[in-house]
């Protein structure tokens, strides 16, 4: 098992035929994802890389059944693609698109709001790699082959940062039933929450590890839940302990900026709530391959 | 982005906040004038820095008489002034801003900024105006009024309403600072910004309410959209090296350190930073290379980076995906060929084509030190940083 995709998952690619939508898409159907065809308004009705093109995403959602896309859309244009994807009734959005305004996600997320809980697509991204369930199917642009099938999930801001992971964990003989890069800007469409809960219940996934960085509350979020509800393993690790504190131009991020913005403070908050933390970058694999070799599930399981 | 004061008046003006008149001056002679024109016996001279606590580090200056205008300008004009929100080595004003400056009876706090956590616009706003808000944030909470913007509709009347009554103003006052509140609103969104603060906005005798000061930051991401917003870009306040480097799309912040990072991605270029100080050194900088690297990019980065002069190795760590690491060994050759590289220059490639990319490096017959995981990169780069500085103390 894995969350979010598998090899069935069936995918339409928004922007397929722009140069970076080609590219990663022959990369993604070469890796074994089921892509069904793609979206360019004004191509629709021609073929390209032998799949079929659509005008709209409801027309290609008619077409083929996708419940999936990926966005290679210009920033300028992406939160119109994505808001274009769930109207389409798409399950699970992922934008790689890099660049898109803040006040542009804010009202994405407004509109996905607008669906009930059990009918709102799960966003993953913007600015992000990706999803990928090693072995069965790639819903992004990371380098495949550094990924062994296995049992951790992986989730992580920074998409590099999670390659790092991948590659140290591989090394060691660790395998990920999923990876998801839920993407670095300010506003994401979905959080580590969002991800934890889907790892929870996943009966393949036996420990996370958790990538956070310094800036926002999510990682904190995710610590207090982790806490109070998750009984597999956690591993975390937040980057930016030597970055400069931010210079700032007045007070009204401070103000509303609660404690633990910081990598050591959001360290601490995950050792508080259990999580066991990697000492340094490198060490994301050896980690990992103890808290495994451990067999502790979290304290709660015990009860 | 950040924008100067009088920029952010300007641009808060045409959408209808009151604030003082004034005029921006890049001499002397030009605050004088400005002084003359704007009429009146009291100016402030105020210096024109992408900072805040100007007031406190004598940025800002009362003037009473044409002379001291001249006075005051000349005294801030071409210096660099230092405030408790610039770091030591301060900011340089280039520009005053010359102000009618009027009497008031309240000052208030009025803030608004994109909130990660509600994702949404809130709005904050005080009866303790001034500098010490941040403070009173801390040690008074319910001092400080929010309300959050439905992104749907907007901000609401009501909301300011109650923004207002509940700062203690009058009924007249209220109708004012409604309006206020709702214009700077509408500034706010419409010109894509992430953070705007009126401290502050003051009440004067005959109950008008003005803008003193403002300070407006935008989202770089929404600039292709906000000509008028990346018009006002001032390179003059941002660090030199940042500045080139924002030439070039790449994102850098200049460090204290010795080492010189060149990385993809902001997550493991932290991770790297972070790597380095675990094995005993300290990062010269943040480079994020970003996803599609050209071998143009790596070479524009590594000359970028050899520009700092306290640099004493670098370390160029790619975990390719997009980019493949054959395309960034060309960028490293074609950049050692182009520039002259003295420092150790310490190579780790990993991810998509890392076998053709370090046979290229192999090959190139340049004097590299490759390396093959994250923490073997960083202590290498730190002992060749160590190594290479034992000659220039035994010269010092």
């Amino acid at each position: 098992m894995s969350i979010l995709i598998d090899e069935k998952t069936p995918i339409i690619v928004q922007g397929m035929t722009g140069d970076k939508g080609s590219f990663h898409t022959k990369e993604m159907v070469e890796y074994g994802s089921n892509v069904v065809g793609g979206v360019t308004p004004g191509k629709g009705g021609t073929k390209h890389q032998g799949l079929p093109v659509f005008n709209t995403v409801k027309e290609a959602v008619d077409a083929t059944g996708a419940t999936t896309s990926i966005t290679f859309v210009a920033p300028a244009f992406c939160a119109d693609a994505i808001m274009e994807a769930a109207d389409a009734g798409i399950r699970l959005i992922c934008s790689i698109t890099d660049g898109i305004p803040a006040q542009d996600m804010m009202r994405v997320k407004r509109y996905l709001y607008r669906y009930p809980k059990d009918k709102r697509p799960m966003m993953v991204g913007p600015n992000c790699a990706g999803i990928i369930s090693p072995g069965k199917a790639m819903l992004g642009i990371m380098p495949g082959h550094i990924y062994l099938q296995g049992k951790v999930g992986v989730i992580s801001r920074s998409g590099t940062l999670g390659y790092e992971a991948a590659s140290q964990m591989k090394a060691v003989g660790i395998g990920i039933t999923t990876s998801v890069g839920i993407g670095g800007d300010p506003i994401n469409g979905s959080s580590f929450l969002d991800h934890l809960v889907l790892f929870e219940e996943d009966p393949a996934t036996e420990a996370v590890l958790l990538i956070g960085e310094i800036g926002g509350p999510q990682e904190a979020d995710a610590s207090a839940w982790i806490k109070e509800n998750m009984r597999k393993p956690v591993v975390g690790f937040v980057a930016g302990l030597t970055a400069p504190k931010g210079r700032r131009m007045g007070h009204a991020g401070a103000i509303i900026s609660a404690v633990g913005d910081s990598a050591a403070e959001k360290a601490e908050i995950m050792r508080s709530c259990g999580l066991t933390v990697a000492p340094n970058p490198s060490e994301f694999g050896s980690t990992m391959a103890r808290v495994l070799s451990s067999g502790a599930s979290r304290p709660q399981a015990v009860l | 982005m950040d924008v100067h004061e009088y920029q952010a008046k300007e641009l808060l003006s045409q959408f209808g906040v009151p604030v003082p008149k004034g005029a921006v001056a890049f001499s002397p002679d030009q605050a004088v004038y400005a002084a003359t024109e704007l009429g009146g016996w009291n100016w402030a001279v105020k210096a024109q820095i992408h900072a805040g606590a100007r007031g406190k580090a004598g940025g800002i200056k009362l003037c009473k008489t044409y002379h001291e205008v001249r006075e005051a300008a000349s005294d801030l004009l071409g210096k660099r002034l230092v405030t408790i929100q610039t770091g030591p080595e301060g900011k340089p004003v280039q520009r005053v801003y010359v102000e009618v400056a009027e009497p008031f009876e309240r000052e208030i706090y009025l803030g608004y900024v994109l909130d990660r956590k509600a994702e949404r616009i809130r709005v904050i706003a005080s009866r303790r105006g001034g500098m010490e808000i941040e403070e009173i944030a801390r040690t008074e909470p319910h001092e400080i009024l929010q309300v959050v913007v439905e992104p749907a509709v907007g901000l609401q009347a009501f909301q300011a309403r109650q923004l207002a009554f509940a700062l203690g103003l009058n009924i007249k006052q209220v109708q004012r600072a409604v309006t206020t509140i709702m214009n700077a609103y509408r500034a706010f969104r419409d010109r894509d910004a992430i953070m705007l603060e009126i401290n502050p906005l003051v009440v004067t005798k005959d109950d008008r309410v003005l803008a003193l000061d403002a300070k407006m930051s935008f989202d770089d991401n929404a600039l292709f959209r906000r000509h008028q917003v990346a018009d006002m870009h001032d390179p003059s306040q941002q660090d030199p090296r940042e500045a080139q480097a924002a030439e070039h799309n790449l994102n850098y912040i200049g460090l204290d350190g010795e080492i010189g990072c060149i990385v993809n991605g902001a997550g493991l270029a932290m991770a790297t930073m972070d790597m380095i100080k675990h094995a005993g050194g300290s990062p010269a900088n943040f480079l994020d290379v970003g996803g599609g690297a050209s071998p143009e990019r790596i070479a524009t980065a590594l000359k970028l980076v050899l520009s700092d002069a306290k640099v004493r190795a670098v370390l160029v760590n790619i975990f390719a995906g997009i980019n493949r690491c054959d395309w960034v060994a060309k960028g490293v050759v074609q950049a050692c060929q182009t520039v002259d590289v003295k420092v150790p220059l310490v190579v780790r490639l990993a991810g998509t084509n890392v076998e053709e990319g370090r046979k290229i490096l192999a090959e190139s017959g340049l004097k590299l030190i490759t390396a093959e995981t994250l923490a073997e990169a960083a202590s290498t780069a730190v002992e060749a940083c160590n190594a290479a500085q034992e000659p220039a103390r035994a010269t010092a």
